[in-house]
């Protein structure tokens, strides 16, 4: 990707941003489901229900909420949660950390596990051991992440009871933070305590989120490398009498890793998408699980924040792996 | 009817399925611990103001709200009122004043006294339209607040029998006037004072809040200093929780979990009644204008069957909108089970199993325990006396668009709570036309309903009630099901008080 793309790809994400807003936008008031329904107390009269309308602006036409909604938008407030009482924002800002520090967790532990199995599978290609690696692999691709959640509760949570099974961090631990990052900030400033009881109530959730993920990641891994070890670079290093174990690492390698790095970048996407089920059934803390609150209240402005980190997260996602390929496979570096 | 498998479903089958399994394995549950106080509990808690927007009207929430902030009035076990924040309260002879007496000795969470002027702040705040306030239009009625000493007089502006029943509940909390004022709505989110037994210790939005016992609380002092919400809205998920060791209380479990569980050692179960009713609303649009199709869709339900089949018997059949324990129950209104009565009622109509009279049903589908199985079961026996039903599943959030919009199916399910047991939050709100709530809007409940809002004879309001209530089964224009009873799990040594109004108090919660 040149540098003509890289900024034509910057210039399509505002636009992106305002279609995503007003599709968001237009669909929250189309489809059955009205917040101040909601909240009609027993005993109101048609007046109380306008007043209660008005209260939160939707009394307006729907051009008219998006012209307000947008000045909000633009001078960075996006509007107040009607359910939580506070700026959306604030809300999405102080939650989004513990979703991002998961979702890394989780990329962290299905890159290694990946990295593992690909490089184990293609090891013993040929042998009946390749069996048993497909096998795995197979399974663990075929569970969906919020499954492995359910399986891992039962696990480790219940039946050989070793961690915990809800929460970001123990209630009983009194700790400040400075920033929402609590286990970024906690290895910086060397709270390895602190760290440690985070990192017990990460696992499970983040390898939910893994499971399936590394699974994929070692099943593309292990075709490439498959691929990459019949080219001809191979084929010369294994006559110059390299050891497999070194072609595969410095030869075949490099080569395999374009294809799953853009694969992964995907998925990663999608791995941010299964927070929302898995945070919830681990009660974390993060934008999924309020995600899912929001829609249950219908609670407009938060939804529209929400969806729209998403778009944001998506989008910086995809451009980073598109840049990241770039970087590993010289062809498209120099066009 | 659709028999797709939903992610929901699939999450609660392989939930069901698996957690059996643990059994045997390790008993994580152990006795209680002392000083804290660990609950699973089933929902967020969206914002700390008890008195403001969606939250403020969620009964479910309120049993955090009552733990830190104080009620005007208080409200024992069985419904019945008793002093709170208020030690004396009450009407003039002709109901146009109203007196209240505010307890002395009680302060706030950061020491400082409760005053009459914080209630007074309180009852204006939550009378004035720009609150917010969703029950604006019942503290709108009393104003013109005169202070002396620790009493408090104000004038009746509009009647309003069930004044005081609603100082207990929805929104009904006193919030300190001068802390409010200074740090505002947004900071008062960020740090609430209160002035009930326990205190605001730490908050992880979505994860837990941790509450310690208030030193200066007036009343008696909590049996545990640190209590900590955690907030697991997965059933499946509060289940592991109790079972692994890591709470010490849950509920809104699944009853067959319920069983399971309470035969397994180190945890005990309890159930209680609790005040909210299943029911299906009937809508006054064709087929439900002939009367004798709302009377044999009644009749054709054997809600016994229903709650022992499906609910593992933890419910109690009813027959009107009021369930025991209610203000204006009365037992000698009967709903008979009679299949045969429907098909003669079906008959006079013209309908038959061989020619059914035609209708859809709405209902939620995992909302509540059961809700879509047990709303197919009542197609089933609607089916054999000449109905025939089509289910349509919708959000909960559509009910209350369609139902605000009178837009609701001529048969929908839903659950009614009525925290207060009054008739008017009952068969009031739920059958009188001008409500939002109403789907049987005919004029004939309008002229039976209307004079009972303003009727200021208790003993005649309620007979009053008691009358629409028989009216109404008498014609079929509504259909009570049954009242829930709530399942709470815990370990042993722990003491539980459990309320008719369904909340979990840790107050009320001390070691055996």
């Amino acid at each position: 990707m040149r540098w003509g793309e890289i900024i034509r790809r910057l210039v399509l994400i505002p636009p992106t941003l305002v279609g995503v807003a007003v599709i968001v936008f237009v669909l929250l008031r189309v489809v059955p489901g009205d917040p101040i329904a909601m909240m009609i107390p027993p005993g109101a009269s048609p007046a109380d229900i306008d007043r209660l309308r008005a209260f939160y602006g939707l009394d307006q036409s729907i051009p008219q909420q998006f012209i307000t909604w947008s000045g909000q938008a633009l001078s960075g407030h996006f509007g107040r949660s009607i359910s939580l009482h506070q700026q959306v924002f604030e809300l999405v800002l102080a939650r989004l950390p513990a979703t991002l520090e998961l979702a890394l967790l989780a990329t962290l532990i299905a890159v290694v596990l990946g990295l593992i199995a690909a490089l184990i599978g293609t090891q013993v290609r040929g042998r009946r051991a390749e069996w048993l690696v497909d096998g795995g692999v197979g399974i663990l691709l075929s569970i969906p992440d919020f499954l492995w959640a359910l399986i891992l509760l039962l696990l480790f949570g219940v039946l050989v009871p070793l961690l915990p099974i809800s929460g970001r961090i123990d209630p009983e631990i009194d700790v400040s933070f400075h920033s929402n990052f609590y286990l970024i900030e906690s290895l910086l400033t060397a709270r390895f305590d602190v760290a440690s009881a985070l990192l017990h109530h990460m696992i499970l959730p983040a390898l939910a989120l893994a499971l399936p993920f590394a699974a994929l990641l070692a099943r593309v891994l292990k075709t490439s490398l498959a691929e990459a070890e019949d080219q001809d670079y191979a084929q010369v290093a294994r006559a110059r009498g390299f050891s497999r174990p070194k072609i595969l690492l410095r030869e075949v390698f490099p080569n395999a890793l374009i294809p799953t790095v853009a694969l992964g970048g995907v998925q990663v996407t999608l791995l941010l998408g299964g927070t929302v089920l898995v945070e919830r059934i681990f009660s974390y803390e993060g934008i999924g699980n309020m995600a899912i609150d929001a829609v249950i209240n219908r609670d407009f402005p938060l939804i529209q924040g929400l969806i729209l980190t998403f778009a944001v997260l998506f989008i910086a996602i995809n451009l980073a792996v598109d840049l990241l390929v770039t970087l590993l496979d010289p062809r498209l570096r120099h066009g | 009817m659709s028999p797709a498998l939903s992610r929901r479903t699939v999450l609660q089958l392989a939930g069901a399925a698996a957690l059996p399994l643990s059994s045997g394995l390790f008993d994580a549950a152990q006795a209680a611990p002392s000083g804290t106080l660990t609950i699973a509990y089933n929902v967020n808690l969206p914002s700390f103001d008890p008195t403001v927007g969606l939250s403020a009207v969620n009964p479910t929430i309120q049993s955090i709200y009552q733990s830190i902030f104080d009620a005007y009035v208080g409200q024992a076990p069985d419904l019945s009122f008793k002093p709170g924040l208020l030690t004396k309260w009450g009407w003039n002879a002709d109901h146009t004043k109203i007196t209240l007496e505010l307890r002395k000795g009680a302060t706030w969470h950061d020491g400082s006294p409760v005053t009459p002027e914080d209630v007074v702040w309180s009852l204006q705040r939550a009378a004035d339209t720009k609150s917010g306030n969703p029950i604006q239009f019942v503290w709108s009625k009393v104003g013109n607040f005169k202070i002396d000493g620790n009493t408090i007089t104000g004038d009746v502006l509009e009647f309003e029998p069930t004044l005081f029943k609603w100082m207990a509940f929805l929104t009904a909390f006193v919030l300190p006037k001068a802390y409010y004022e200074k740090v505002g709505a947004e900071g008062f989110e960020k740090a609430p004072v209160g002035s009930g037994p326990y205190k605001v210790d730490a908050f992880e939005r979505n994860a837990f809040l941790r509450l310690k016992a208030h030193p200066g609380y007036w009343g008696a002092k909590p049996a545990f200093d640190t209590v900590v919400f955690k907030f697991v809205t997965d059933p499946t998920s509060r289940v592991a929780e109790i079972e692994s060791g890591g709470s010490d209380i849950t509920f809104e479990i699944p009853y067959e979990e319920f069983d399971r569980l309470k035969a397994k050692p180190g945890l005990v179960g309890q159930t209680k009644p609790v005040s909210d009713i299943a029911m299906i609303f009937i809508t006054d649009i064709d087929p439900m204008l002939d009367r004798n199709v709302r009377l044999a869709a009644n009749h054709a339900i054997d809600k016994k069957a229903i709650v022992d089949r499906l609910l593992k018997g933890y419910g109690v059949p009813i027959a009107t909108l009021e369930a025991p324990g209610y203000a204006a129950f009365d037992p000698t209104i009967k709903a008979t089970y009679d299949p045969e009565l429907a098909k003669s009622l079906l008959a006079k109509s013209g309908f038959s199993p061989e020619k059914p009279v035609k209708f859809t049903i709405q209902t939620t589908r995992g909302f509540k325990p059961k809700d879509y199985e047990m709303i197919q079961a009542i197609v089933g026996m609607w089916r054999k006396v000449g109905i025939e039903a089509t289910i349509e599943v919708y959000e909960i959030a559509q009910h209350f668009e369609l139902r605000a919009r009178h837009a609701l199916a001529p048969a929908a399910f839903y659950n009614w709570g009525n925290a207060i047991g009054d008739p008017s939050t009952s068969t009031g709100f739920a059958m009188f036309g001008p409500s939002p709530h109403c789907a049987w809007k005919g004029k004939d409940l309008v002229e039976r309903i209307g004079p009972l809002w303003g009727e200021k004879d208790e003993a005649k309001r309620i007979a009053g009630w008691k009358a629409v209530d028989k009216y109404i089964a008498e014609e079929g224009e509504v259909i009570p099901l049954f009242q829930y009873v709530q399942p709470i799990i815990h370990k042993t040594g722990l003491k539980i008080v459990a309320q008719a109004n369904g909340m979990i108090l840790p107050q009320l919660i001390a070691q055996a």
